[in-house]
């Protein structure tokens, strides 16, 4: 029975594996790509996990895929980096059973550090590429992908972006439809997967062979399709920029919807020059189509009008295009209100009660020079806290304070800090590097207990496996003692003396330390608030000491006073220990201060 | 055809934004209409400032619009009406909580909240209509349903009342601890606009 149903593009992309008889799911989350995972971890019948990354997710669905199974593989566009260096060597060995991996682009970077087009990624490790438009075309992309891929042997690369991932839409499923896990028999065939020099020669000129198959074979063409509504102006784009053409134009002009965006069709494309007057290329970030349109010796106009960079919108091409002499439906009002300048920014913060706001309040009085990571704890870097010099990537929170640590004034330490799952994610390398090549760094674990910012997801040292079944719980503390360094400086996170004072220690210390910051994340289920704190106004001598935790609880009023917003307090008594005067009380049950 | 209305909600990270616009977009499914809506999760959440937008009609092919294109903009605070006010299409309608959530430069003093945002807002070419959802909710009893309170004035001012079975629709959406409550702020919202 055909049924709507209203998913988001993720929810579309697990169920469309699911149909698929995915026979394994696995990945790193990463907004916005996180949803996939825990779709598909909700119906019944495939094997669902998180990976420590985004290479050893890959990695492992491949080895699900040599054996016969399906593999789908979910991450971020910069976990792609991470997993770049199977996925060049994949696509020359091909698979047996289907293998897609489902990446998430985020242009204009809502949660990310960079908006790289992984489109590029597909040209230039020779994967096929399909990008979805809408959550119909997710659930029906991702089964087409598999079916491709055991038919060709090529691995498929879904690509997604957040307005594809987190829009949500209708689509149309069979109800009837159950899990049946594809399998495929395993062969032995030590050309086809081990990469000796020789074989992996072999293996390259199949890879070519695969490919022209690939775009030779009518389901993967019927993905590419023209709109001929006009003579005159025809628009060849991809992805959400589809969908932002035809809000801005209707069918006013033709379009053709590039649905596999590599290896690109150049027959449809020069078809469809061949149609109309006019070609446009519009596309979100980089001229990849426009690039490739040229190439094949097609006139066209693309990024002359578009911009490169940041997300595009319905307006955004419809103002862009309009000086192009193109007409769209609604023309953009110019006296439509104005953005209001001037106003305070809302950005985010850590929460009330964080475990991470301590030790960053405290590194930056301790003036000690810190490299941070990818996850809540990079919000330290904002101000008041300002307790971060550099960060740039997953597991950079070591290896970069590796290298600071050439380059610093005799006995000067850096610090080098990341989070539980990020340590586990990359971070552990670093610490090996850093005894290895007797770096003076001091590695620093704010170990919450979990993946928080991607909305708290299971990690080796949680002791559980996303299903919820117990597993071994790793300890940083063990670790680290076992790569080599001598003392592990344990801290609680709300012991505002505790960490001073390993702080101190680990930057006086001639020996390795390491520090762990430790307590759960505050938005866990079970985590256990303090007392509410309030200030008392007769004993604050307005020195806004505690305002440079950041807390979100604690506000300036009138007056100059602090106050604490007794609702928003988790009761972590940091502003209590921070406050020379002791101003700050456990809040009195009815009482007022 | 009938053109496409396009709602946006703006509000803080933890406000119940999700479930507002999560609830419109399935009523409005079940009035048969073609939905899309976007969010943006992670970093955007962790007390910043937060925007969905739900677009509807006979055939919507994009869930996102840019400033000057959305028809009615729900903010459940006031500062975020401010910032997002420019999304709003000539004599759009702007619903607003009246909320204030200090952000964090005007938790440090760094900067003041501002003092004029009603004055400053009635002065745009909209249509502003100002509720406190927030003490309607805590005259009911729970004040995390403001979001549903706002949802209720909405689907008012949207003239969507008669469109679907809304209570049916919200109580189908929330726990079934919180489903009276939910559906008391539903009629609360309805009877504030």
């Amino acid at each position: 029975m055909q049924q709507k149903m209203i998913l988001s593009g993720n929810e579309g992309v697990a169920r469309g594996a699911w149909e698929a008889g995915v026979g394994l799911g696995i990945g790193y989350p990463g907004t916005p790509s996180t949803e996939i995972v825990e779709t598909l971890a909700k119906l019944e019948g495939p094997l669902v996990a998180w990976a420590v990354n985004e290479k050893v997710a890959l990695e492992q669905a491949y080895g699900a895929c040599v054996t016969g199974m399906r593999g789908l593989v979910t991450m971020k566009h910069v976990g792609l980096n991470v997993a770049a260096d199977p996925l060049f060597t994949i696509a020359y060995m091909g698979v047996n059973g289907g293998l897609v991996i489902a990446v998430a682009d985020d242009p204009s970077m809502h949660s990310s550090q960079n908006e790289q087009d992984n489109r590029w990624y597909a040209l230039h490790a020779k994967v096929p590429m399909l990008e979805p438009v809408s959550s119909q075309e997710c659930r029906d992309y991702t089964r087409l992908a598999f079916e491709l891929s055991e038919r060709h042997d090529v691995p498929f690369l879904l690509r997604l972006v957040t307005r594809v991932s987190h829009s949500r839409g209708l689509v149309e499923i069979d109800t009837a439809a159950g899990y049946r896990r594809t399998s495929r028999r395993y062969e032995r065939n030590v050309p086809k997967f081990v990469v000796l020099p020789a074989h992996a020669r072999a293996r390259r000129l199949v890879l070519e062979k695969n490919l022209a198959n690939l775009l030779s074979d009518p389901e993967a063409r019927g993905v590419n399709k023209m709109e001929i509504t006009s003579s005159e102006v025809g628009i060849i784009t991809s992805g959400a920029s589809y969908n932002y053409v035809k809000e801005a134009f209707g069918h006013r002009y033709s379009v053709l919807k590039m649905g596999l965006v590599y290896p690109l069709d150049g027959e449809i494309i020069r078809e469809f020059a061949g149609r109309v007057q006019r070609v446009f290329v519009v596309e979100e970030l980089d001229p990849y189509l426009e690039t490739h349109v040229r190439a094949l010796g097609v006139t066209c106009e693309g990024k002359k009008y578009i911009s490169p960079f940041f997300e595009l919108n319905p307006q955004a091409v419809a103002t862009s295009l309009v000086s192009a002499g193109l007409e769209p439906l609604e023309r953009p009002d110019p006296a439509a209100v104005e953005p209001v300048a001037g106003i305070p920014a809302r950005p985010p913060i850590l929460c009330a009660g964080c475990p991470h706001r301590a030790f960053f309040y405290l590194a930056r009085r301790e003036k000690v020079m810190v490299v941070g990571d990818i996850g809540c704890y990079t919000l330290g870097a904002m101000p008041p806290l300002d307790g971060i010099d550099v960060s740039a990537c997953m597991g950079g929170g070591f290896s970069i304070a590796l290298g600071i640590s050439t380059n610093l004034p005799e006995g000067e330490k850096v610090f080098g800090v990341l989070g539980d799952s990020t340590f586990y994610h990359s971070g552990i390398t670093g610490a090996v590097d850093a005894v290895f090549n007797r770096r003076p760094i001091v590695p620093v674990v704010l170990d919450n207990r979990s993946t928080a910012m991607t909305g708290h997801q299971e990690n080796p040292g949680t002791g559980r496996t996303l299903d919820g079944e117990p597993t071994v719980m790793q300890d940083p503390e063990r670790i680290f003692r076992a790569v080599g360094f001598d003392r592990v400086l344990v801290a609680g996170a709300y012991d505002l003396e505790g960490i001073r004072n390993a702080i101190r220690e680990a930057k006086a210390a001639r020996d390795r330390v390491a520090i762990i910051v430790k307590a759960p994340c505050r938005l866990l289920k079970d985590a256990r608030r303090g007392p509410a704190r309030e200030i008392v106004t007769h004993d604050c001598t307005k020195c806004k000491n505690c305002l440079r935790l950041g807390c979100p609880a604690l506000s300036l009023k009138e007056g100059g006073y602090v106050a604490i917003d007794t609702h928003a307090c988790a009761g972590c008594g940091l502003c209590e220990q921070v406050c020379r005067h002791r101003a700050v009380r456990v809040k009195e049950k009815g009482g007022t201060a | 055809m009938a053109p496409t209305k396009r709602v946006m909600f703006a509000g803080v990270g933890g406000q119940g934004i999700l479930l507002a616009s999560r609830v419109l977009a399935e009523g409005l499914i079940r009035a048969g209409v073609d939905v899309k809506s976007t969010e943006v999760h992670g970093m955007a959440q962790r007390g910043g400032s937060v925007v969905t937008q739900v677009c509807f009609g006979e055939r919507v092919y994009s869930p996102l619009v840019g400033p000057g294109a959305i028809d009615i903009l729900v903010s459940l605070e006031k500062l975020e009406a401010l910032r997002y006010v420019h999304f709003l299409k000539r004599n759009g309608t702007l619903l607003v909580n009246r909320r204030e959530i200090p952000s964090l430069p005007v938790l440090t003093g760094a900067v003041t909240y501002p003092r004029d945002i009603e004055e400053r807002l009635a002065s745009f070419p909209v249509s502003l209509c100002v509720i406190d959802a927030d003490r309607e909710a805590e005259r009911l009893g729970n004040p995390r349903v403001m979001n549903v309170v706002l949802l209720g004035a909405l689907v008012r001012l949207a003239g969507l009342a008669g469109l679907v079975d809304w209570k049916e629709v919200v109580a189908e959406a929330v726990r079934p601890q919180y489903r009276e409550v939910n559906l008391r702020a539903l009629d609360a919202g309805m009877h504030l606009v």
